[in-house]
């Protein structure tokens, strides 16, 4: 029995206590926006929140969410940092493929939610984890510097 | 050229109301510059393979309702390249709609309905979109907007002269009259279609030559757009696949009754080469796989090795091969000629690696079959479906979906006839989920090359003679044998036997060897291995010339302008001349590449530097494109930025490896690829021109290795000669 806030929801789900939050997300609830890259966490691509944190829910065992406050890419524009990230992504036109690009977002929001103003090297820090095999990195850490610009919105 | 214009479009009423135009793209607007046999080829497989693919929607190209909605059944497949925009832009340009508002349809498969042009089957790849869509579906728009131009002209009972389409309205008499296009499909629907329509001059365009916005743009950072892998039919289960681990090996046993004591595991499915286990969800199914502990009779490959194949390849490489190129007598030039060199290239089998591990959903009902996938090749993924299904290709549904990387791989359809042998099995939907382990060791794989070169030196240090034989696998004598001529592999050639330098001898022999692992397209195809081939070549012979390398090939270039243009202005944009500071000690240097494939002329300026250890990094690569008239800038930009990013990751790091038969490289851990920290600054500067549109999609990854690893000779004096660089320089240096 797993229970957490799912995109602001109580969720309660009858699945295995080891089961990674990913496949619960794609495969139980049937939120596909978070996706499967790599199961080890070195693509970055299952990227999403816990308790505002960025989490690559590939190795994350649904039991080590529990009572916790989880947001996927489908509610990432109710956060304004995250609104901002993808109108600036939008923008600079930086999705090619777009299957990373989810997990892009949700490292990118994160990092801007903690640091306002990132330099090239906290950029670096916080998105060399995320791959994207169509090379989008150039734009997206324009697109990460544009919407650190806007801070209102 | 008018006999196939006046039959390709055809006009009437839509279902339920609304102008329909059909249409065919023919291959009317091929220029002979475009004419690139390896591209025709890949294409021809597709009505080759397929004997008159059924259409299951003949619903037409394009649909005008009458709310004046624009419905385009788009004929290619959106795989990151913009094709979903830049498209619908030709189409928009000449119907005058805002081409956000065109609704996209993924066109079902058809090879008649949809073949392009260029490849003459339905087929995505090959930097072809543009090429061949530009002139026929702007064609097709200014005829749908001369209908309803007509329709209104007739209403209104003026001449159609006095008429203008604009933002989806027909207007006259400056304006004061109006009517929108749902107001006139009905009318314009019984009008005949016009023999001659005439098309906008380029200065005369509204949208193509500047920025549209990408219309996938949205759905793809807010978790809406569905690829392949998301597809969730109605009562679909979900499967871990394993196919053997050794090439060739065959399924021995499996742990059935382990598997289905993991909770949550439905089923076990065996076929000949592999077993999938199916679940109510992907953890259970992995797990259910590992408790499987399939066992494999490992067959003939049980102690294959690269190093088996490369000694093979090696000695292949002694023995002359087919003619793909004779000028002059290049052989016995070099044999008496004073100064010569020789080298001998090796290029690394490669994966794909695309983000979306390969997947396929499958269903196999009431003599029927259905397959949610996202591949470049429809046509060719409902035949392999049908045949595993057995059943008739028109009883095949592909339900196409956005794909999550392509860059070749999903122009084959492996996972479809593998998913369909297994679904035909079971009751009800199944998805057939490919682990990244899976995805990298059951590859089809960018082919090992290797490659000879000789060249004879004049005493002005140019070369008189050249001499390039090339072994490898041919591709397309497996995806398009018909087009294999001679026993010359178009693709295994190309940018080979038509480089773009003067030597007055010139012989390019092709040697096909077939290793036992299959091999496929990969990004940037035939040019990706022999631009770095020979450009790595010709700044050999500068070296030995002890010439500049861009003054070296600039002589070589009067008879390429465009060519010599970009490699002129790439070379100046980058300051080619002053000298690159690498930062913090480091031993750096700028490469150059220049090439002409897929009808885009090219260039690039790599600014590569060392340090002590032997660390290679990328500072800052500079490229000018001439791809003759530019449909979408940033688009084309945005396909330059990513394919050298793509050629810089295989260059620096990839290589797949065998040892016992099996591939050695498993995940992103041991299959590196370039990461945000690595990314180096990537200029793009496009060259105005008038010209008709180069192909995109490649051209930026078979530039990129070349600029690099001159890069690295200019900083360290070592020529790279095999990729990937990988850990050379470190040994040099320790």
């Amino acid at each position: 029995m797993a229970n957490f806030t799912l995109n602001g929801q109580a969720t309660t789900l009858e699945v295995p206590d080891d089961m990674p939050l990913l496949w619960v997300l794609r495969d139980v609830v049937g939120l596909t926006g978070t996706k499967f890259g790599c199961g080890v966490a070195a693509c970055g691509a299952c990227t999403v929140h816990v308790d505002g944190q960025p989490t690559r829910s590939c190795i994350t065992p649904v039991s080590a969410v529990a009572g916790k406050q989880i947001v996927t890419i489908e509610a990432i524009e109710r956060d304004p940092v995250g609104r901002r990230v993808q109108a600036a992504w939008g923008e600079l036109d930086v999705v090619q493929c777009g299957y990373c690009q989810s997990g892009q977002v949700m490292a990118a929001t994160a990092l801007l939610r903690d640091k306002p103003e990132p330099s090239d090297a906290d950029i670096d820090g916080a998105l060399s984890g995320n791959i994207c095999r169509c090379g989008t990195y150039q734009r997206i850490r324009a697109a990460v510097k544009r919407a650190a610009a806007r801070k209102e919105g | 050229m008018d006999a196939t214009r006046r039959d390709f479009i055809r006009a009437g009423a839509a279902a339920g109301g609304g102008l329909l135009i059909a249409f065919v793209l023919p291959g009317c607007n091929r220029e002979p510059r475009n004419e690139k046999p390896s591209e025709a080829a890949v294409g021809h497989a597709t009505s080759e393979a397929v004997d008159q693919s059924p259409g299951l929607g003949t619903a037409g190209f394009i649909r005008i309702d009458r709310q004046g909605a624009v419905t385009f059944v788009v004929h290619k497949v959106e795989m990151g390249q913009g094709t979903f925009t830049s498209i619908p832009m030709l189409l928009a340009e000449e119907l005058e709609v805002d081409p956000a508002k065109v609704r996209l349809e993924q066109a079902p498969p058809d090879n008649k309905l949809y073949a392009d042009p260029l490849l003459g089957g339905q087929l995505t790849g090959g930097s072809t979109s543009i090429r061949g869509a530009w002139e026929p579906l702007r064609r097709v728009g200014a005829t749908a907007r001369t209908m309803l131009v007509a329709a209104a002209a007739k209403r209104w009972n003026v001449e159609a002269s006095s008429c203008t389409a604009r933002d989806g309205a027909v207007v006259q008499a400056d304006g004061q009259r109006r009517l929108g296009y749902g107001e006139l499909v009905d009318e314009a629907a019984k009008l005949p279609v016009p023999q001659v329509v005439a098309l906008k001059k380029a200065g005369e365009f509204r949208l193509i030559g500047r920025p549209v916005h990408r219309l996938d743009g949205a759905d793809k950072v807010n978790g809406k757009a569905v690829f392949g892998i998301d597809a969730r039919p109605q009562g679909v289960r979900v499967a871990a696949v394993a196919a053997s681990p050794v090439i060739g090996g065959r399924l021995k046993a499996v742990d059935e009754a382990k598997a289905k004591a993991v909770p949550g595991v439905r089923e076990v499915l065996k076929i000949d080469n592999a077993v999938a286990v199916v679940a109510d969800h992907q953890w259970a199914a992995k797990q259910g796989l590992a408790a499987a502990a399939p066992s494999w009779d490992e067959g003939a490959n049980a102690n294959l090795t690269t190093g088996v194949i490369v000694a093979d390849m090696e000695a292949a490489s002694l023995k002359a091969g087919v003619v793909a190129r004779k000028d002059g007598d290049a052989s016995e030039e070099i044999g008496r000629a004073k100064r010569r060199l020789e080298a001998v290239y090796h290029m690394p089998f490669l994966a794909h690696a695309t983000m979306e591990p390969m997947n396929c959903t499958a269903q196999v009902k009431d003599g029927g079959c259905d397959v949610w996938v996202g591949t470049q090749v429809p046509v060719l993924a409902q035949a392999a479906a049908a045949k595993a299904a057995g059943v008739p290709p028109e009883q095949v549904r592909v339900h196409n979906h956005y794909l999550g990387g392509g860059f070749g791989r999903r122009l084959e359809v492996d996972n479809v006839a593998q998913a369909v042998a297994f679904a035909k099995q079971t009751q009800g939907p199944v998805k057939f989920v490919w682990s990244r382990e899976e995805d990298i060791q059951h590859d089809m794989y960018r082919p090992y090359y290797l490659d000879r070169m000789a060249a004879a030196l004049g005493d002005d240090g140019r070369p008189t003679a050249w001499f390039h034989r090339i072994v490898g696998s041919s591709i397309l004598s497996r995806f398009a044998p018909a087009t294999v001529k001679d026993g010359v592999d178009a693709d295994a050639v190309d940018g080979a036997r038509d480089h773009p330098y003067a030597v007055p001898a010139v012989r390019v022999e092709y040697v096909r060897h077939e290793p036992p692992l299959p091999t496929a397209f990969w990004r940037g195809v035939g040019a990706t291995h022999n631009v770095w081939v020979v450009e790595s070549f010709i700044d050999e012979l500068a070296a030995a010339a002890k010439q500049d390398p861009l003054a070296y090939r600039l002589a070589l270039l009067d008879k390429s302008p465009r060519l010599k243009a970009v490699l002129q202005a790439a070379a100046d944009k980058a300051g080619w001349g002053k000298p690159f500071q690498a930062p913090d000690g480091r031993r750096g240097g700028r490469g150059l590449s220049a090439q002409f494939v897929f009808g885009t002329y090219m260039a690039q300026v790599a600014e590569a530097s060392v340090d002590e250890a032997g660390e290679v990094r990328v500072h800052r690569v500079v490229c000018t494109v001439d791809c003759g008239t530019v449909v979408n800038p940033d688009t084309v930009v945005a396909q330059v930025e990513s394919g050298v990013v793509f050629g810089l990751s295989a260059a620096l790091w990839g290589e797949i490896t065998l040892d016992r038969g099996r591939v050695q490289q498993s995940n992103f851990p041991d299959y590196r690829v370039m990461r945000m920290n690595e990314m180096p600054l990537v200029e793009v500067h496009l060259m105005p021109s008038g010209d008709a549109p180069g192909g995109i999609g490649e051209p930026g990854t078979s530039a990129a290795a070349p600029a690099l690893t001159n890069a690295l000779f200019a900083a360290t004096g070592q020529r790279i000669r095999k990729l990937p660089v990988g850990e050379q320089l470190k040994a040099r240096t320790a």
